[in-house]
């Protein structure tokens, strides 16, 4: 390693957004000819720190050093002209082009345009990695792997010689996964700096050299890969357990009240993103859901409310008075509510789509109850009583119950959707990273509530990210990965390494790893 | 050419150096609000004042005491004004629920054309078949099915295949003035004239009654009755409660289970029906005849007063207004100066871009660097 | 007959191409202009001002600056359109659709008023009419005659008929073979990757808007001084301009099928004139065939939903990078 030339080095650099931090005093570097892998629970800050060096944030203090020399990175235009390049794992690709266009996009400083020598040196460039790429094919036309190739391919035509990848390896298949892992081997041995955000743990094993830990914004330390294993590197990204004091009863005669069985379904570009997942949720318990961020965590509570369409399987909902089973399996959310099921669904994307921004929060309230009465008019007075309940109960601070939702701060706005969600009482309850975001009152207060209702008997389920939080909070925990079940747990007995262990495995991971 | 220079100017500095950005604002007060929109217009008739005192040497008090005598100088010009503001009114109620949908309908003018056509329609030939209210009731239903009519067709388009809306409903209308010329031409009255002449005008079949020999009153009440309704609907219903998600957010929709494909054909027939309606107090109870000119652009005025009254009703009363009492005004200042009265779309034209322009002042707030980071 | 059908088709047509081929560079920075009809009057009203100044002020006019004047004039009338309605909507984001149709009120209005009183206010009687700025741009090929019916239907046209087709295909070309062409192509698309790909998005808007109306105005201008041999007449340019917006869609935003889609579409604006017994009343529902024939075109590309033929994916919104 003495040999190798430094590429990238970050010295405290620190990144907040208002209050939060992102990053703190993070410092970490990178040699040439080598994979660095970054490795963070989701909210690290793994990602912000890559965009500060790919130009998209601008740090709040700190430095960023480029082959010895200080560098100031203010745009993605400045990250290029330092040989350094990002794929995003959103990809930033204009559809109707094909690849070759695409790659010399925002290209100004080559003499001449001409696309044939594009096309020629694409080719070269995928021949001398062994990237499978067609120039000519449309963006519309690729598949995600084919995608991602473009960006990695357009970031090697732009001369860099620092790659990041973030989560490169999310929306791949394994065989695609290997090809582009091989790929990268050879980009390294050519003598680019790699590094790649990931949170796979047999990933980081088996590619990279070294890997860093960021845990809550905050560098932890940075290993040699052949000098570590699973379980360090876990300890390392999960810290030791945190005391946070959620209140928990037992649960009272937990009965079954949803059962899950065998579901698969696809996105809208055809990916599969649930395959055979089966649970049941049962009265009077709190089931907790973890899992790396996109591991179909929101496809499965979309599914549930009849938002998103299921290829097969079955959803039974079992009526806590009859007894009687009904099946939702592609039902709208209409549908389910005239059927008698009381289904409430706090959705991850607050203001886009559990509530409306620019309405107060009596109109807010009548959201799901707006139907309610044979007249063709609304009536407002019952939501605006509720409204009042719910400022009041769960002390919402707002002018009034008429101030646009999208005006209140976060925590508020939580509240609001919380609170009509509990106020249709609910026989299942579903909540979708409820606290992100919120501060440690606010959050408690959801804690709160999602007690009461299990104390009331609905079957609460709480898809969390707050590994401390799940573990003090549920009854039992299940973990998704690859959009597969990794494991149900029992909450009170289990522990943050057994669960990041769960998380970053699945069974087609361990499959490989044979 | 005053504006033209400050606008290049500020157009350099926000490319070559960012010494401000610009961020939404959280909230501004309605005080505040107005004081832009006041400003805005305000200052948009300055500009106008000069332009006039340019072209014709006279002082600028004369040429605001012309725009006011435009709209208020006799009773006669009153009652123009009251059916200036109603017609462009209902044209703007009728295109609001589709806006508040974010359904771009730019198709008032044919949907009201065609709602006209109807009515005109019914009244060569049943006029002397139907006794007075019957036929008046025949020529409403027909003029609002038409205009349904000519709504539905591009909703349908954009509900089963997301069909651009915008481009559908301009090409609509010229559909709808085509089919107008041809009928013109059937009907023509004096034969070679080209012009349909005043149709019943012996028996009167198909005039809408008199009211205390007011000929505009009952149209300019009808649209009042219109205006209290769709203040109703789009605040006070269900079905205007839907649209209100539809338009803020597809994705809530979904997820509340409103159907929004129903929802989409639903408000454009509405919006077309009620531009029908137009269609009907045009030929019914103002010009008892038709021409293609017939709603003589009010499909496009009324998106700029839906848009400026935030697709309120009743600040919609406001937004017509002060467009109806700018151009009559233009007008005067034409006829008093013997101008050419295309003056006032000019004037018109200035005023909207101030309004238009000031939103932005309403909606994002500058900010100017304190720190040069980002130089 | 053919042959003179085909030749009044082309004067028709050449106005809307004008039109359409502005329009299509607009809308290709995700600009949806319907200020067009507006700024393409501009156009023709300020050409046949600049015109008459100009007559009127010298006593022996130079025949280049008969053609320059009105040219620049244009250009300035018609550009200073397109960057009102640039700066409203690129800068300061306003709504497309209403800033564009406040352009076409501003834009008639203006053009109607100065084209009626301009000769009022030079202390001149009668018309609006520049006979011999008109007759430079009229000035056919001179063999043009020797041809028969060859030289009728291919040089018997003014050389902005040429410069309308040279500036659709040099569009053509300028869309599919350039860098910049490219880049425009992106910030229609998708503004935000052009962003991130390091390209200036409002740049590129209003570069295009500009020189999109510029072209515009000169199918007004070609009107004015060719068409209609430099008289104004109040209104005389009809719907011309929604004409042009609605061979963008024909033409699947492609300069050079907009080439053929003016073709048509001015052959069928005077269809009427060659029905014959039929009369008046069947030539306006042949008027109404190419809006009808747009509409199918509409429909079907959004059917197909082949992506080629869509129109812009960020047509008619506003862009900004969003605040961090």
């Amino acid at each position: 390693m003495s040999e190798k030339r430094i590429a990238l080095q970050l010295k405290n650099i620190t990144k907040s957004f208002g209050d939060k931090y992102a990053n703190k005093n993070v410092s970490l570097d990178v040699y040439h000819g080598e994979i660095l892998s970054v490795l963070g629970e989701n909210g690290s800050g793994k990602t912000s720190l890559m965009n500060v060096v790919a130009g998209i944030y601008t740090p709040d203090s700190g430095q960023i050093f480029i082959d010895g020399k200080e560098a100031s990175i203010n745009s993605p235009k400045d990250a290029f002209s330092f040989n350094v390049g990002m794929i995003h794992q959103h990809f930033k690709l204009v559809d109707v082009f094909n690849a070759t266009e695409n790659i010399v996009l925002g290209i100004d400083d080559e003499k001449g345009f001409d696309l044939k020598k594009a096309r020629t040196r694409i080719i070269e460039i995928a021949g001398k990695y062994g990237f499978i790429i067609d120039p000519d094919k449309k963006i519309y036309d690729m598949s995600v792997s084919e995608k991602q190739t473009v960006e990695i391919i357009r970031v090697l035509y732009r001369g860099a010689d620092i790659l990041i990848l973030d989560e490169p390896t999310a929306v791949l298949t394994p065989q695609e996964t290997q090809v582009l892992f091989d790929v990268l081997r050879r980009m390294r041995d050519d003598g680019k700096a790699i590094i790649i955000i990931t949170h796979k743990l047999h990933e980081v094993l088996s590619l990279s050299d070294r890997v860093a830990v960021l845990r809550k914004a905050e560098y932890v330390g940075t290993v040699i890969t052949a000098q570590t294993n699973e379980k360090q590197l876990t300890e390392m990204m999960v810290g030791v357990k945190t005391e946070l004091n959620i209140h928990r009863d037992e649960p009272v005669n937990p009965s079954s009240r949803l059962i899950v069985s065998d579901i698969n379904c696809k996105n809208r570009e055809g990916v599969t993103v649930l395959k055979n997942i089966s649970f049941e949720a049962k009265s009077g318990e709190i089931l907790g859901i973890a899992g790396i961020a996109g591991s179909g965590q929101r496809e499965l509570l979309e599914a549930v409310a009849g938002l998103q369409k299921i290829e097969s399987g079955d959803i039974l909902y079992i009526d806590p008075k009859t007894q009687e089973k009904e099946d939702l399996r592609n039902k709208t959310p209409m549908q389910i509510r005239d059927m008698g099921v009381r289904l409430s669904f706090v959705p991850e994307d607050r203001l886009g789509m559990g509530l409306v921004g620019n309405m107060g929060i009596v109109d807010n309230m009548m959201l799901r109850s707006y139907k309610r009465g044979p007249l063709i008019f609304l009536s407002r007075k019952e939501p605006k009583y509720l409204a009042d309940e719910i400022i009041e109960r769960l002390h919402i601070s707002t002018p009034d119950a008429e101030t646009p939702v999208r005006r209140l701060s976060g925590g508020n706005v939580q509240k609001v959707l919380v609170g009509r969600e509990i106020a249709a009482a609910p026989t299942v309850f579903m909540a979708a990273y409820p606290v992100r975001g919120l501060d440690i009152g606010a959050s408690y207060t959801i804690y709160d509530l999602l007690n009461e209702q299990k104390q009331n008997g609905v079957a609460v389920i709480f898809v969390g990210e707050d590994l401390d939080v799940l573990i003090e909070l549920c009854d039992r925990i299940m973990v998704l990965s690859g959009g597969t079940v990794s494991g149900i747990v029992n909450a009170r007995q289990t522990t943050k390494e057994e669960i990041g262990l769960l998380m970053t495995k699945s069974k087609e991971d361990s499959k490989n790893a044979q | 050419m005053h504006s033209k220079d400050t606008n290049a100017k500020n157009i350099t500095t926000q490319i070559n150096e960012p010494l401000f950005h610009v961020t939404k604002r959280a909230q501004i007060s309605w005080q505040k609000s107005w004081a832009i929109r006041i400003i805005a217009i305000a200052s948009s008739l300055v500009i106008c004042a000069l332009i006039i005192v340019l072209i014709t040497g006279l002082n600028p008090l004369t040429v605001y005491s012309a725009i006011f005598d435009g709209s208020f100088s006799s009773e006669r010009k009153i009652w123009n004004l009251l059916r200036e503001l109603s017609m462009l009114l209902c044209v703007s109620l009728a295109v609001t629920p589709a806006f508040k949908m974010k359904f771009w309908n730019i198709g008032a003018e044919g949907q009201g054309l065609v709602g006209a056509l109807a009515s005109a329609a019914c009244m060569i030939y049943l006029g002397d078949k139907l006794p007075n209210s019957n036929l008046l009731l025949v020529m409403l239903l027909s003029s609002l099915a038409a205009g349904a009519l000519w709504g539905f067709i591009p909703a349908y388009f954009k509900a089963k295949f997301n069909t651009n809306e915008t481009l559908f409903t301009l090409m609509m209308n010229y559909i709808a003035i085509q089919l107008v010329a041809y009928f013109v031409l059937l009907w023509e009255n004096p034969k070679g004239s080209s012009i349909v002449g005043i149709i019943n005008s012996s028996t009167g079949a198909g005039y809408l009654p008199v009211i205390g020999g007011k000929q505009y009153l009952l149209p300019i009440l009808i649209v009042a009755l219109v205006t209290g309704v769709m203040y109703i609907y789009l605040r006070y219903t269900k079905q205007g409660y839907e649209i209100s998600v539809v338009g803020e957010s597809q994705n809530t929709a979904k997820y509340v289970g409103i159907n929004v494909k129903k929802v989409i054909i639903r408000t454009m027939i509405i919006s077309g029906a009620l531009c029908g309606l137009a269609g009907f107090l045009f030929v019914s109870g103002i010009d008892y005849t038709i021409n293609a000119n017939l709603i003589g652009g009010l499909g496009f005025t009324a998106i700029m007063v839906s848009w400026l009254a935030k697709f309120n009703p009743v600040y919609m009363i406001m937004s017509s207004f002060l467009i109806v009492f700018l151009d009559r005004g233009a007008s005067e200042i034409a006829t008093d100066f013997r101008l050419n009265e295309s003056i006032a779309d000019a004037l018109t034209g200035i005023i909207l871009f101030f309004i238009i322009g000031s939103e932005f002042f309403i909606q994002y707030q500058l900010k100017f660097r304190k720190r040069g980071n980002n130089k | 007959m053919i042959v003179t059908f085909l030749s009044r088709a082309v004067g028709q047509a050449i106005p809307l191409l004008f039109g359409s081929t502005g329009e299509i560079i607009t809308e290709k920075s995700g600009n949806l202009n319907l200020g067009i009809p507006g700024i393409m009057y501009m156009g023709g009203c300020a050409g046949i001002m600049g015109a008459y100044i100009y007559e009127h002020s010298v006593a022996v006019p130079s025949p280049a600056l008969c053609v320059l004047i009105p040219l620049l004039a244009s250009i300035i009338g018609s550009g200073f359109l397109a960057l009102i309605y640039s700066f409203l909507t690129i800068t300061l984001r306003a709504n497309q659709n209403v800033t564009g149709l406040a352009i076409t009120t501003f834009g008639i209005g203006f053009s109607d008023f100065f084209g009626g009183s301009l000769v009022g206010m030079m202390d001149g009687d009668g018309q609006l009419s520049v006979m011999r700025s008109s007759g430079y741009f009229k000035k056919t090929l001179p063999f043009a005659d020797k041809l028969g019916e060859v030289g009728e239907l291919f040089f018997s046209y003014g050389f902005l008929a040429y410069v309308a087709i040279i500036i659709a295909i040099a569009s053509a070309w300028f869309l599919r073979r350039t860098r910049a062409g490219l880049q425009l192509r992106a910030v229609g698309e998708n503004p935000a990757t052009a962003d991130a790909a390091g390209i200036n998005v409002a740049k590129y808007k209003y570069l295009a808007t500009c020189i999109g109306g510029i072209i515009a105005g000169l199918g007004g201008l070609y009107f004015i001084m060719d068409y209609t041999g430099g008289s104004w007449t109040s209104g005389g340019f009809g719907d011309r301009g929604w004409l042009a917006i609605a061979i963008v869609i024909f033409a699947t935003w492609k300069p050079n099928v907009g080439i053929l889609g003016s073709l048509v579409f001015g052959g069928l604006y005077i269809a009427y004139y060659y029905t014959g017994d039929l009369g008046r009343r069947v030539g306006e529902l042949f008027k109404m065939l190419p809006y009808i024939v747009t509409i199918i075109v509409l429909v079907i590309t959004s059917m197909r939903s082949k992506k080629e033929n869509q129109p812009p994916e960020h047509l008619g919104l506003p862009y900004f990078r969003e605040e961090r």
